[in-house]
């Protein structure tokens, strides 16, 4: 009998499909079921952002940040805000701090509830999306609320925020915190002991602290492993160092551990949003500094001086200190950093956008090999990738 | 901070003399110049001296300065987790010119030289696998190049007929227009008419 000829299949997963989580191509070549290769093709959702940013003002550059991670915009702006007060040099008042971090962790919320209800979608559960998202639309009204958009907020600019929060946004967002904790409880309670959805993430996609390192990993993928890295902790930004918040830690790291580190952070966030409120006291949200920070509507109508500032900065803009900085915050999905190169001009030069899913994407090959092509799914959804920031 | 920023950069330029051109804290960031045959040894360096401790490689990323004789600056933003501290390590290269790859140093490097090989060209020697990342298949030129315009050179569109995606030259309605409002007392590149009658050019 002539013998059989094996040969590996190679299939195309996406970009079309639906637990990519966006256009990602993956070349997977499988022997059986089970994974040899896996080759990721990303750029599909290239725009070209950095290259845009160097044609636009240090203040025109901020929307293009929103969407970048769609999913928690503010993280981002926050990220090139840090970037261009660093060169600038200016102090941000305690009320603008206090609204950045209170929207940055309502971000992170936004980010990991989508992402621990995807992934979870991904492994066959169907309920906790449906759960999650009526938060998460709760939570996009309040980004409305203080920014008139639901998503694309270009509220976090460079000096502080653009406008300061309603009495009552405030008193509604803490009125949230409460229900939302319950909801979480709810979504935990159909998946941390659910056996089907142990079964497809215990033991799948584990990361080792070494490797985490290696690959350049940050946020709860790398907390996922065990080590306590979080910059709003070790290089604490804004006022995250008076703020008192645990940072959890996995010790598997593999994607069920990720996904209590992720619930677990959720919970801290709801915390971080409450400190946020009862410590917020009326005062400035931008710094006062009119050469940066645009005059207010009304003033503009009744004083010369804020309405020849107000036209200079939306034309010309503000010129930057010629000089080289890195700014990274921890956004929901790890580090995400803006180098920025500032010629003395009022545009960047150049700015390099830094974003975890695109270190974390990388590892597919390395995280994928010897795996089941069902885990593919559940690796993926673990790293929790947007393509918006990977393929920038 | 900057204290312990400076007394790495003398620690490490005291033990690396022959690599490192130059050390600078700027913005409370520690920056150092190196030759760029040696990056390896320097990434390495970083990588495992114990008061240094880079174990993370954060980022790779070029910056174009077309003026220059050696017109790309490779940036590789290092972390450590043990010291708490980040490091910028720079190094300048042409078009011609090959990088040591970083690979065997920091997997992690491999998509971030892949980055910059794909918008600015620089190559990077000993890559186990130097292909475009995130421009189209079959894209030519490189595109975060200052001489490279912003509206590209092609541009897709769904041709019925041929039932596919064709390429085609891109056709502007408006060409692009990159406002200069800067002041034109203060660094405005335009020539202003009458300006020329100033150095007497005109008679």
């Amino acid at each position: 009998m002539a013998e059989n000829q094996i040969r590996n299949i190679n299939i195309n997963f996406g970009p079309q499909h639906p637990a990519a989580h966006g256009v990602l191509r993956l070349v997977l070549e499988l022997d059986g079921e089970v994974v040899e290769r896996c080759d990721p093709h990303i750029g599909l959702l290239h725009r070209g952002t950095e290259k845009l940013i160097e044609s636009k003002t240090y203040l025109q550059a901020v929307p293009y940040f929103d969407r970048l991670d769609y999913v928690a915009p503010m993280n981002q702006e926050h990220a090139y805000a840090l970037a261009v007060e660093r060169l600038l040099g200016i102090e941000v008042p305690i009320r603008g701090q206090l609204i950045r971090v209170l929207y940055s962790e309502i971000g992170r919320l936004l980010s990991h509830i989508l992402n621990i209800t995807t992934q979870a979608l991904d492994v066959g559960a169907m309920t906790p999306v449906t759960w999650g998202f009526e938060q998460r639309e709760k939570m996009m009204v309040f980004y409305e609320r203080a920014c008139g958009s639901r998503m694309h907020a270009a509220y976090v600019r460079p000096g502080g925020v653009h406008q300061d929060l309603p009495e009552q946004l405030l008193q509604d967002i803490y009125d949230f915190c409460d229900p939302c904790d319950q909801a979480l409880d709810d979504i935990e309670g159909l998946l941390t002991e659910n056996r089907i959805f142990k079964q497809r993430n215990v033991d799948i996609g584990i990361v080792s602290q070494q490797e985490a390192q290696e690959w350049g990993f940050s946020g709860v993928m790398v907390r996922g492993s065990g080590l306590a890295w979080d910059l709003r902790r070790s290089q604490p930004y804004e006022c995250y160092s008076d703020l008192e918040f645990d940072i959890p830690i996995g010790k598997n790291g593999d994607c069920y551990d990720r996904y209590l580190v992720r619930m677990e952070e959720c919970r801290q966030s709801l915390k971080i949003i409450k400190q946020c409120i009862e410590k917020m006291k009326p005062g400035p949200v931008s710094s006062l500094d009119g050469k940066i920070v645009p005059p207010k509507r009304a003033e503009m109508k009744r004083s010369m001086e804020a309405l020849i500032h107000h036209f200079k900065l939306y034309t010309e803009g503000y010129h930057v200190p010629a000089g080289q900085v890195y700014a990274a915050v921890e956004a929901p999905k790890g580090e995400f950093g803006v180098f920025l190169v500032s010629d003395g001009s009022n545009k960047p030069y150049r700015c390099k956008i830094r974003a975890p899913g695109f270190a974390h994407l990388q590892t597919m090959d390395h995280f994928c090999k010897g795996y089941m092509l069902a885990d593919v799914a559940a690796i993926l959804g673990s790293l929790d990738i947007v393509f918006g920031e990977v393929d920038r | 901070m900057d204290e312990s920023l400076q007394d790495l950069g003398e620690h490490i330029q005291s033990l690396l003399s022959e690599c490192v051109k130059s050390v600078d804290v700027a913005y409370g960031e520690l920056c150092i110049n190196v030759e760029r045959d040696h990056v390896l040894q320097v990434l390495k360096f970083l990588r495992d001296d114990s008061s240094c401790r880079f174990t993370s490689l954060i980022d790779i990323c070029g910056v174009d300065y077309p003026e220059r004789p050696e017109r790309f600056e490779v940036v590789y933003h290092l972390l450590s987790m043990f010291q708490n501290q980040r490091i910028r390590v720079v190094l300048t290269t042409d078009e011609d010119t090959s990088v040591p790859s970083a690979c065997s140093v920091y997997p992690a490097a491999n998509w971030f030289e892949r980055e910059a090989f794909d918008l600015y060209g620089i190559l990077f020697a000993d890559h186990p696998d130097l292909r475009r990342i995130l421009t189209d298949y079959g894209f030519s030129g490189y595109p975060l190049r200052k001489d490279f315009p912003t509206t590209g050179y092609v541009e897709v569109r769904y041709d019925d007929e041929q039932k596919r995606v064709v390429y085609e030259p891109v056709k502007l309605v408006q060409e692009f227009r990159n406002f200069d409002f800067a002041s034109p007392w203060e660094g405005a590149e335009y020539i202003l008419p009458g300006d020329e009658k100033a150095s007497g050019d005109e008679g």
